[in-house]
């Protein structure tokens, strides 16, 4: 994974959309105006920065809690080790889950491994939801809690900086 | 949209739209024949939805992994009293990609995504220094799913 580097053409394409495409029917051959580029050469290298996994979709960022789910919630599961990636795999294919991951327990604060991320327009739902995962987890579960979002204070996700990455950061100043 | 309450055109748009657009000349074209609209409304009605904040941005959506960076989930228990002012830190700090208030101890957690690998240790420090609360960090082991669509 080292190594992975961004010609200076795909980091200014993705540095001139990351924080919106033009809104527009055509936002590709707009945003190829703006840079100067042939429509088709920047088309090309979305296409080819998709299938590299770099662009994972270019999509629209919903707000779960303006769509009416308004008990979003992380819930997390202290599972026994020896089940926990087959459990994973099972709770992570349910429809209402939308992340799960294992992740490192930090003990004695953290004792949990398994998250699993539930979205329902009531908390009564997202009990609901909960209550299945527990059904499915059985006696390999041990401990459990549910982390309720509260609000979103930051949702701007990845974003490539400016500044070409092997520079030497400057001390931050201010 | 008024009340958050969207009629069924904005539902299909955003449940259409979440899931990704093809890479072509005309990427709104296919949704708009599908719901028997013009191009033209899926665009206004995009715009809409996105000063409302029904849809925080319509955007290429990257992979700080396959960048050869790095991702991780932390949480941070913050006394009440400072609670802004940590998440005013945390809203001009580009390494944070997400946060969100909890119900719990923990009540902070957010999402580190930098560039390079080793900026994960570098931002962990800086806020733990800055805001002298401990961090927990809880990189993924594995992931289990990253369809980030909801039935609408």
């Amino acid at each position: 994974m080292k190594n992975v580097t961004l010609d200076p053409i795909d980091r200014q394409i993705l540095l001139a959309s990351q924080d919106g495409l033009p809104l527009s029917i055509t936002p590709f051959a707009v945003l190829a105006r703006a840079l100067g580029l042939e429509q088709a050469e920047l088309l090309a290298r979305l296409r080819r920065l998709q299938e590299r996994g770099i662009v994972r979709r270019v999509a629209a960022v919903p707000n779960h809690f303006r769509l009416g789910f308004v008990a979003n919630a992380m819930t997390v599961w202290d599972v026994d080790d020896a089940h926990a990636r087959r459990l994973g795999r099972t709770v992570g294919a349910l429809s209402f889950v939308s992340h799960c991951y294992l992740r490192p327990r930090r003990l004695p604060v953290w004792p949990y491994n398994l998250f699993a991320m539930v979205h329902g327009k009531s908390r009564e739902e997202t009990e609901g939801q909960r209550a299945a995962i527990a059904a499915l987890l059985g006696d390999a579960c041990r401990a459990s809690d549910v982390l309720y979002s509260v609000r979103i204070l930051k949702k701007t996700g990845f974003r490539l900086r400016p500044q070409d990455p092997e520079a030497k950061d400057e001390p931050c100043s201010g | 949209m008024r009340n958050g309450h969207l009629d069924p055109i904005d539902r299909a748009i955003v449940a259409s739209l979440q899931r990704g657009v093809p890479l072509v000349e005309r990427p709104f074209a296919e949704l708009a024949a599908t719901l028997e609209t013009t191009e033209a409304t899926v665009v206004a009605r995009l715009a809409r939805l996105i000063a409302a904040g029904v849809v925080g941005r319509f955007a290429p959506m990257l992979d700080a992994e396959k960048l050869g960076g790095a991702t991780c989930l932390c949480a941070m228990a913050v006394p009440c009293d400072r609670f802004e002012d940590v998440a005013r830190f945390f809203e001009q700090l580009p390494e944070v990609a997400h946060n969100y208030e909890r119900e719990h101890w923990f009540n902070m957690w957010f999402v580190l995504a930098v560039e390079r690998r080793e900026g994960l240790l570098d931002a962990i420090a800086r806020i733990e220094r800055e805001t002298g609360l401990e961090v927990l960090a809880l990189p993924k082991l594995e992931e289990y799913r990253l369809e980030l669509t909801l039935p609408l």
